[in-house]
């Protein structure tokens, strides 16, 4: 897919920036109660899946306590990183003024501390899909987009992007340290040191409580209870990842180069966040597992809104994109992740050389600059 | 009486004293085991990174160990425009804190999610394990309201801070007048309740001015206060003349009261403090009405930087709670008049101006009370 053509006049782009600030403000001056109920309601769930979990594991000895077990545990985690941490870390409930509910205090049950991830987390959200400035764009390791030059290390794509679905919870961790800029020696990593520190303190801790301390209270179930853990983790790892990858890799998701989104005005933003972005159809229960990130156009959109408001302003959203043109990207998991899997393996070899002329002479997908 | 019903007698209350030091004992014992237990550092890490209070307290809200909270456990509406609380504080309040009688506690109440933070002084005696909080309704008083109307039994509230000097000497003065108006009956009340509890052996005068009978909190307590010897009740009733005094305080008041108290301590409206000002010397006051903020005319027009969320605003001479609340920010708030102090936050660089006090702070990491500081030029927060 290809959107060559697609662009807005500056009028239009304040329109469309106008019609999605409207939606913004009715619902921020929304929130409430029942905001608050949820958020707290999904937290209690979260911590009574992962007792609940945890005790099963100690009776991992029964193959149906370990399987319930772990896959109880597993959601834990799941929640606990997505609808409930990563919400929060966005401000999506500081309006709440609860310090245990605030995007400056939450932690989270992964291998970062939250205060090091978050404003990386944040530089992404604003810079999304501009080759160069955005690092979640291929997180400096994978080749995504054919704007990416091809080099031999990217024959490894697909082995890359199975090592960081497997392991993403280090990934996760590694990420501020902005390896890729250590290695074009752009900075040392001596600058990073703090930051390591911070960061091996934090994923010590996690090891230390999955894989030392909850095996060895259980004494002589203690294996089962260090698999159960390290299931569960693999669980969240995987589920992740492909929520994530299918955020802004399918199919038809658009790449952006610094020039053309320079001085771009609040209408272009939003335009660029609705074609960098790719939803996720499902049901309920898929949408809380996401995180709600199957609504990553309009989380994309909207950081700050909080995630259980997406689902119903997505129609609208959705509406409004129609009648500027705007592709809405959105599918069923296994057609979107399916299209993310097809682009990793086939970015790892070089393009036909025709192809690869245009590819090297400017960003595959451009548009006219904004004004 | 025989002999053996006296020795009866002796050992029942023996053995209820003993019980009773068995019982506190072992409470005392299970809350240290339970503290020991559930903050170390073994549960600690078993409950990381969200620490053991985000468990404990699903299973009841006022299980934390760090969050000071407190129940609700009677709630009554003895006047009209007023609403009597009980709270029950759980242990991260009492082992930390002692109320003295006269001073506050930050109360938080979640209200339509939104978390707000006010200042009540307790009316219970020092050192009971309960604190009562009396809550005069006000117009426009969000806090208040809510509490009035939907306060209940079994409600969990949040408690940060004690605080304020309006408290008894420790060398209890002699003759002590207490004057107050309004919901401004609770500290005095608690020092009266207090000095009644210890047989305090002075005199003491209590006026109490409310809009008329029905409306005047404890009217009961105090009426019975008035058979103790040396202890003077007086009420005046704005609305209604059907009072001890009539009018408004004044030096007829004081004679009816007490002629040169040792000390006074006045509760109340701006108005009721500033004439017990005139006629009184060695006088205690406290007042929880926002002051009224002169804002400056000419804002200082400097930038003022919020660091941790990278914004930054000009100037526009409001306070500067308000100006970060303008500008997207939330920070946390409290009683939004100076005195609770929730909203402190560290001044990096800059000079502000203390409406209330008329304070500068120019140095740079100073602690500043955000919602009553102005900025003189350029400020830079860690907010």
């Amino acid at each position: 897919m290809s959107h060559d053509k697609i662009t807005l006049t500056p009028e239009q782009a304040d329109a469309f920036g106008r019609e999605l600030d409207a939606i913004k403000e009715r619902v921020m001056a929304d929130l409430g109660e029942k905001d608050a109920n949820y958020i707290r309601r999904v937290i209690k769930a979260q911590r009574t899946l992962e007792v609940g979990g945890r005790a099963l594991l100690f009776a991992g000895v029964l193959p149906p306590a370990w399987l319930a077990g772990t896959a109880m545990l597993g959601l834990s985690k799941i929640l606990d990183n997505m609808e409930i941490a990563h919400s929060i870390m966005h401000g999506q409930y500081d309006w709440m003024r609860d310090p245990a509910i605030s995007s400056r205090s939450i932690e989270w049950d992964l291998d970062v501390p939250a205060d090091i991830w978050r404003p990386i987390h944040d530089a992404h959200h604003t810079n999304s899909n501009i080759v160069g400035m955005d690092r979640d764009f291929g997180y400096g390791i994978l080749r995504v987009s054919e704007g990416q030059r091809w080099h031999p290390y990217y024959l490894g794509n697909p082995v890359y992007a199975f090592l960081m679905m497997v392991l993403f919870q280090y990934g996760v961790a590694l990420y501020p340290l902005e390896v890729e800029r250590i290695c074009s020696g752009e900075i040392r990593l001596r600058d990073k040191r703090e930051t390591l520190r911070a960061i091996w303190k934090k994923t010590r801790r996690q090891m230390l409580k999955e894989y030392v301390a909850f095996p060895l209270l259980a004494g002589p179930f203690a294996p089962f209870v260090f698999t159960g853990n390290l299931s569960a983790n693999l669980m969240r790892n995987v589920w992740e990842f492909m929520m994530i990858m299918c955020g802004h890799f399918p199919d038809g998701t658009r790449e952006f180069s610094v020039e053309e989104t320079r001085d771009e005005s609040r209408g272009m933003w939003y335009f660029r966040q609705v074609l960098g972005s790719a939803n996720l159809t499902g049901s309920k229960t898929f949408h809380l597992l996401s995180g709600n990130l199957s609504h990553q156009i309009e989380h994309h959109l909207y950081p700050d809104m909080p995630a259980r408001r997406y689902g119903d302003i997505a129609p609208e959203v959705q509406e409004i994109c129609e009648r500027y043109g705007i592709p809405y990207n959105t599918g069923p998991l296994r057609r979107q992740f399916g299209t993310v899997v097809r682009k990793i393996v086939k970015l790892s070899f070089p393009e036909s050389r025709s192809l690869r002329r245009t590819a090297r002479g400017k960003p595959v997908d451009r548009v006219p600059a904004a004004a | 009486m025989s002999i053996f019903h006296v020795q009866h007698r002796i050992r029942v209350r023996v053995d209820e004293a003993i019980y009773g030091i068995t019982q506190h004992g072992a409470r005392r014992f299970t809350q240290t085991l339970t503290r020991r237990v559930l903050g170390s550092g073994l549960v600690d890490l078993l409950t990381s990174p969200h620490g053991v209070d985000r468990y404990t307290e699903l299973v009841a809200p006022t299980w934390t160990l760090g969050e000071a909270r407190a129940k609700v456990i009677d709630v009554r509406r003895s006047t009209p425009r007023s609403v009597t609380l009980t709270l029950a504080p759980n242990d991260a309040f009492t082992s930390a804190h002692t109320v003295k009688a006269g001073q506050y506690v930050n109360v938080k109440v979640d209200i339509d999610g939104r978390r707000h933070t006010r200042c009540y002084s307790p009316a219970n005696t020092e050192g009971s394990p309960n604190l009562e909080l009396t809550i005069g309704l006000h117009d426009g008083g969000l806090v208040s309201t809510y509490l009035y109307e939907r306060a209940r039994r079994g409600m969990v509230v949040g408690l940060a801070g004690v605080g304020g000097n309006f408290v008894l000497p420790a060398q209890r003065p002699q003759r002590i007048l207490f004057v107050s108006g309004g919901s401004g009956i609770t500290p005095v009340m608690a020092m009266l309740r207090t000095l009644v509890a210890e047989r305090h052996r002075g005199e003491i005068s209590f006026v109490h001015y409310a809009r008329s009978p029905r409306e005047a909190c404890y009217r009961e307590e105090l009426a019975a206060f008035k058979d103790l010897p040396r202890v003077r009740v007086l009420h005046g009733y704005t609305r209604s003349g059907a009072g001890d005094l009539v009018g408004s305080f004044g030096p007829g008041h004081l004679v009816a009261a007490m002629r040169s108290p040792d000390v006074v301590f006045v509760c109340g409206p701006a108005t009721l403090v500033e004439a017990v000002r005139e006629h009184c010397e060695n006088m205690y006051t406290e007042s929880f009405v926002p002051p009224v903020f002169e804002v400056p005319a000419n804002p200082s027009g400097g930038r003022i930087t919020f660091s941790d969320s990278g914004i930054d605003v000009v100037d526009d001479g409001r306070p500067l709670l308000e100006q970060a609340e303008s500008a997207g920010l939330t920070p946390q708030s409290g009683c939004r008049m100076g005195i609770c102090r929730t909203c402190t936050q560290r001044k990096t660089a800059g000079t502000v101006r203390n409406l209330t006090t008329g304070a500068v702070s120019t140095g740079p990491d100073e602690d500043v009370q955000i919602c009553v500081s102005v900025p003189v030029g350029d400020v830079e927060l860690a907010a």
